[in-house]
């Protein structure tokens, strides 16, 4: 075989991607091994994260040297990635629906590019200036009106300021898999007698139901990994579980970028490492979510495909 | 009523069914369009709160001094920012560029398609877990501390697969009938590339580069863990030495309670998301008059 030292060097260069992703797995991994050990299946199922005592002489637990009194447990962390992500999702699905259905159909042509081109917008605005605007414009707004306690920060806050953020994601795709239904199927479902309305939410929405679930999925990746905004309005909850949307919470994202400091004054090491633990859960599970919407539309192309 | 359906035998009177269908797809079409204003609405009220606070906070002083504390100017944050995308991008655009070649002139094959997950794999992963990896790898294992290289290659490792994605899509856009010319004229593999392919791809390429340099100018979550903070200019070092930068100012000042630190993040939100939303525009109105993606 001829060797190519054109193409070997493209190679070794796009093979740095994979490297990259490998070492962050590897690293992460190795780093954290000894909370892994330390930690055991406790670590997902306590709510108590306690640094110990990083004053005192550290104590040998389980065979590892730690803080006197630490205990690392992320369920509370873990509860609010999921129930921020969950609640973001139920509001961002019928605003992102409506949105796009109103673009694709109720919209002059003229009009539509300008008006998608600025829901796309909404989706490159940095993660900090949402949290900034969180801060300066929801923050009052639901302290004053809707929160009991007139405290603004928490659960409802950050679902609302991530549901903002992932609505472009899960709009523009559907606005793309509307744009492409067959204009047969929009014409027979006219021929028929149907509405306008009927005729997208009865003829045009089924057709492209794939398509919005996988753009769900992968808005809720983003959500699950959201981290300047969530960390800005969440109020930052520790060892205590949401009990109401008011509640403060904390995302995996929000606490590992808030911990730094304080782990940083572990003389073991061990907070360190148990944060680079966490880092190593909210990686699976962006990848696994990630991965089922990446099945998912691909799959929805093959239909389109096969159709048109 | 009756006298315009007797008119018009093929459109009788409405029924009672089909009222209550005609009344539903209104509310519907209302709905929809709600929806739409709660979409754009907040969008318009970010820009407008953020301009308004962010230009009320100009001044002289905002762009020739450095923070003093939580005030003075933001000359130290915009450097930094500067620096670090800069540097960032220098990283990866040769890495992203070459990726991109790779996949779409060779790639058509299980290495190409392996190379291509594994990209996407590494965008969807949040920027925070990258920032920890680099902390732990960078900054405390390698022992560089919070410092500009630190920073830089942690967003070079975000941004690269977005750079490769864009540059293998505008590479496939320029035709096969362009190479197959070349190749009959006997050029080589790199002056086929260099020459004929890269060239046709240029705008395609450069979209890439300012939608990656948008990104790394508005990112905050990975920069907290590898960059620091510093009140000072930076001295031309690469380890060892913290930088400044806009997003920290943002997501820290906005926390103290005097209102010149508020203004300060304000500001520097104003200037992050100038540039930001002035390169997103601009890309996308190139595009859709090209045509390119």
């Amino acid at each position: 075989m001829k060797l190519r030292p054109f193409r070997l060097s493209l190679l070794s260069l796009s093979l740095l991607i994979p490297a990259a992703l490998c070492a962050v797995i590897l690293f992460l991994l190795i780093y954290s091994a000894p909370a892994i050990g330390f930690n055991g299946f406790g670590f997902v199922s306590g709510i108590t994260w306690n640094l110990g005592d990083l004053y005192g002489d550290p104590v040998v637990t389980r065979g590892f040297t730690v803080p006197n009194g630490a205990n690392y447990g992320i369920l509370v962390f873990v509860a609010g990635t999921l129930l921020s992500s969950f609640i973001a999702i139920l509001i961002a699905i019928p605003l992102s629906v409506g949105a796009a259905i109103f673009l694709a159909e109720a919209v002059p042509n003229r009009i539509r590019p300008v008006l998608s081109l600025l829901v796309e917008l909404v989706a490159v605005v940095p993660s900090v200036v949402f949290g900034l605007w969180g801060i300066a414009v929801l923050i009052p707004l639901i302290g004053h009106y809707v929160s009991p306690s007139g405290n603004g920060y928490g659960l409802l806050s950050a679902s609302i300021v991530l549901a903002l953020m992932i609505t472009p994601i899960i709009a523009t795709t559907l606005l793309d898999a509307l744009m492409q239904v067959p204009k047969e199927n929009r014409e027979s479902a006219f021929g028929l007698g149907a509405t306008h309305f009927e005729v997208v939410s009865k003829a045009m929405m089924p057709m492209v139901r794939t398509t919005l679930i996988g753009g769900i999925v992968l808005a809720l990746g983003r959500a699950l990994g959201e981290t300047m905004a969530v960390a800005m309005v969440s109020g930052g909850a520790l060892n205590i579980l949401p009990t109401s949307i008011f509640s403060p919470v904390s995302t995996i994202a929000s606490f590992i970028l808030t911990q730094l400091d304080s782990a940083q004054s572990d003389p073991t090491n061990m907070a360190v490492r148990s944060l680079a633990e966490i880092a190593l859960v909210l990686f699976i599970i962006t990848l696994a979510v990630n991965a089922g919407a990446k099945l998912l539309t691909s799959g929805a192309l093959n239909v389109r495909k096969r159709q048109s | 009523m009756s006298a315009s359906a007797s008119l018009n035998p093929a459109r009788p009177a409405r029924s009672l069914r089909e009222l209550r269908r005609t009344i539903f797809s209104q509310i519907g079409w209302i709905a929809c369009g709600l929806a739409l204003f709660c979409v754009i609405g907040p969008l318009i009220d970010i820009v407008g709160v953020v301009a308004y606070h962010g230009i009320a906070a100009f001044s002289g002083k905002l762009f020739t001094t450095t923070t003093n504390g939580v005030s003075g100017g933001l000359l130290n944050a915009i450097e930094g920012t500067f620096a670090i995308s800069l540097f960032g991008m220098l990283i990866a655009v040769p890495v992203g560029v070459g990726a991109g070649i790779y996949l779409s002139e060779y790639g058509a094959n299980r290495v190409g398609s392996t190379i291509r997950f594994l990209s996407d794999v590494l965008t969807g992963t949040p920027s925070i877990v990258l920032g920890y990896f680099s902390y732990i790898v960078f900054v405390t294992s390698l022992g560089w501390d919070f410092s500009l290289l630190a920073a830089a290659i942690t967003l070079a490792i975000l941004i690269v697969p977005y750079l490769a994605r864009i540059t293998e899509l505008a590479l496939r856009q320029v035709p096969v009938s362009m190479r197959e010319a070349a190749f009959a004229l006997g050029a080589t593999e790199p002056t086929v590339v260099f020459k004929i392919i890269l060239p046709g791809a240029a705008s395609g390429v450069m979209t890439g580069a300012l939608l990656a340099l948008a990104i790394s100018v508005g990112e905050t979550a990975p920069l907290i863990y590898t960059a620091g903070w510093s009140n000072f200019l930076w001295n031309g070092k690469f380890t060892h030495e913290p930088v400044g930068y806009l997003t920290y100012v943002i997501w820290t000042f906005i926390d103290q309670p005097n209102p010149q630190s508020h203004a300060l993040a304000f500001a520097a939100a104003f200037l992050v998301m100038l540039v930001v939303l002035a390169i997103n525009i601009g890309v996308r109105l190139t595009l859709r008059r090209n045509r390119v993606i």
